[in-house]
């Protein structure tokens, strides 16, 4: 079988569906002699590791990303990262070198890749994900992340069904691919905001983490473990040797570092390492670097396929690849549905037409008489402001003052969001607000 | 470019037709805050608790105070403070009470041993599980489940004993040398 190579030029590659795999449909679209597979215009975009926890794996995620996508031929790259490079990186993110340990990762991975690979621009962000806003967002085509946390994830894909929504033309809707591993698991997957399941329809994919309870912790420690939470929940508290914990401060992981020994010692427990408080403070699970390299190899070969079209991607039918090597090697490709519930992809909001002079009061009893809600008991908020809330008492008391303020004395504006709840439906109803052209 | 725009477009139109021309940029509320929303309103506190909003906007930070009507605790009025970030309900809300009391599942600090507030969380639990939760600690302190250790041995050695000192902690007297804040009404 053969299948489509990137640096395959002249020859369109042919392409043949696997056994039982879907047929793909009409002329495969070759890459272009030229080798460059998009077109210079076109700009992907990379997250990677973000916030906390810094060596958890999702920067040696970014490094195989980044260099996968530079030698496909991805023409315009922007990488965001706002950590710094640790020794502890250097194992497997090997765009780093020892003397660049303590500068920004996005930055250095950048100059390495585009020196490397010919003709390939990288822009560098060494920020937050959250520092930028949708129209920093809106200018790329396809966003790929390396992310390190649940927050970060959610938060990005809310985003991208947010800018999906509101866009009234095929450019807003920018595929995003996630990528994610611990230790020898590993998954990938292709949203189409707005379309198929997003990432907060997948939530229950995500195992919480694993907690002891407390008081294990406070008095029948049992693990090393525990004796690390000891110091790092109860006795950092206590003392507060610092203001403020760093967790990727050596002087503050240290402190903890002793006092769990000492607690370790206490109860005869053996085992407890300067690496292992760090581990488990950070709740680091060890990044294995062959996993990296195919979670990632799979998550840029579908960025290549939503991009070239050569290939069925990930997407409309099976969107969620999920790779597991800790027995064996089993992976799993499946459809995960859209959510009909879901917070952020579900029933997008409904245009309400309402006069902004009319009050609040007015507006809430028009949900009862509305056929699609009867609401008796509608409590209403926007984002960041509280309108109404039947309940708790002290919320209604404090917000009850709105209900004969008219809906432009409230501030709220002409396409304002609202949700409105009822505790006699189980999901709740998301409006947006369509203000009638005042007559006057 | 994969044209995705094309696949869905008549779909798209449809919901156009009735969502256009909602001038301005839509200000789409967070799903954490969606979510608590959505547990207030299901929120039944009874007589024995109350809630208190410092910022009515921010519903993800507010003060539970609790007063339990029987058991060791009656006649006390204890306050949490919840907060919640933006990453629940896959993560718990976090929980503090605000007065340094005397029992075995809160430690001098404020922190709680409740299991559905850490390990046992999951994101089907809401706000009215954790605040049912936490009356539960008021009329079955919990002896196993030691945060105070003191507390708890004195619970599970002498319960006549430790209900003395819960009354002597409550009136913001001192039990073993350690002094308690003062939480009758």
């Amino acid at each position: 079988m053969e299948v489509p190579r990137a640096n395959q030029t002249h020859a369109g590659p042919v392409y043949k569906p696997r056994s039982g795999g879907r047929r793909i449909s009409g002329p495969i679209r070759a890459v272009q002699d030229s080798g460059h597979v998009c077109h210079t215009s076109h700009r992907y975009f990379l997250l990677e590791t973000e916030t906390n926890g810094g060596g958890s794996g999702a920067g040696g995620l970014g490094c195989e990303i980044l260099k996968n996508l530079a030698m496909s031929k991805f023409k315009d790259i922007h990488v965001i990262d706002m950590d710094t490079i640790d020794i502890s990186n250097l194992n497997r993110q090997f765009l780093f070198r020892k003397s660049d340990v303590g500068k920004f990762k996005a930055e250095v991975a950048a100059k390495f890749v585009e020196q490397r690979v010919k003709g390939v621009k990288i822009t560098a962000h060494n920020k937050r994900i959250q520092d930028f806003d949708d129209e920093f967002y809106k200018q790329f085509q396809l966003v790929i992340c390396g992310l390190d946390s649940i927050e970060a994830r959610r938060w990005i894909n809310a985003m991208l069904v947010s800018i999906a929504e509101e866009s009234e033309d095929p450019d807003g809707v920018k595929p995003l691919i996630d990528g994610g591993t611990e230790g020898f698991k590993g998954q990938a997957r292709v949203i189409f905001p707005s379309f198929t399941s997003c990432i907060e329809c997948q939530l229950d994919m995500h195992a919480p983490r694993a907690a002891v309870p407390l008081c294990t912790i406070a008095s029948i420690p049992r693990q090393p473990e525990h004796c690390v939470e000891w110091a790092h929940v109860i006795a950092w508290e206590q003392e507060k040797p610092f203001p403020k914990l760093d967790k990727d401060d050596p002087e503050h992981v240290t402190w903890i570092y002793q006092k769990a020994l000492k607690r370790a010692e206490e109860f005869n427990i053996p085992g407890i390492t300067y690496s292992l408080t760090q581990g488990t403070i950070k709740n680091i699970i060890p990044a294995i670097a062959s996993t990296n390299a195919i979670i990632a190899a799979a998550c840029c070969n579908e960025a290549f396929k939503i991009a070239t079209t050569t290939a069925t991607c990930l997407g409309f039918e099976n969107n969620y690849m999920m790779y597991s090597g800790n027995d064996s090697i089993y992976t799993y490709t499946f459809k995960h549905e859209k959510k009909e519930d879901c917070p952020v992809c579900g029933r997008e909001a409904r245009p309400l037409d309402v006069d902004p002079n009319m009050t609040l009061q007015d507006l809430l009893d028009s949900f009862a008489v509305r056929p699609e809600a009867q609401l008796k008991k509608p409590s209403i908020r926007a984002e960041g402001k509280t309108l109404y809330m039947q309940v708790p008492q002290s919320l209604e008391e404090q917000t009850r003052p709105n209900l004969n303020k008219s809906l432009k004395d409230l501030g709220l504006e002409n396409g304002q969001e609202v949700v409105v709840t009822d505790p006699a439906f189980p999901l709740e109803f998301n409006f947006f607000f369509r203000f009638k052209a005042e007559s006057s | 470019m994969l044209n995705i725009w094309s696949m869905k477009k008549k779909q798209k139109e449809a919901e156009n037709a009735e969502g256009q021309a909602a001038g301005g940029k839509r200000k789409k509320v967070t799903a954490a805050q969606l979510r608590v929303q959505k547990d207030l309103s299901e929120l039944s506190l009874g007589a024995t608790m109350k809630t208190d909003f410092p910022d009515p906007d921010n519903i993800l930070n507010f003060i539970l105070s609790i007063e339990p009507d029987e058991g060791m605790y009656r006649g006390g009025k204890f306050t949490f403070d919840f907060a919640i970030n933006q990453n629940f309900p896959h993560e718990p809300p976090k929980v503090l009470c605000r007065e340094k009391i005397y029992h075995p599942n809160i430690d001098l600090e404020g922190k709680v041993c409740l299991n559905i507030l850490r390990e046992d969380w999951k994101p089907v639990l809401n706000l009215n599980a954790v605040i049912v939760g936490l009356q539960f600690l008021f009329l079955e302190p919990n002896a196993s489940d030691p945060l105070n250790k003191e507390a708890a041995d004195d619970l599970r050695s002498n319960r006549e004993g430790f209900k003395r000192n819960v009354r002597t902690a409550m009136s913001g007297g001192s039990v073993k040398g350690a002094p308690y804040d003062r939480v009758l009404k």
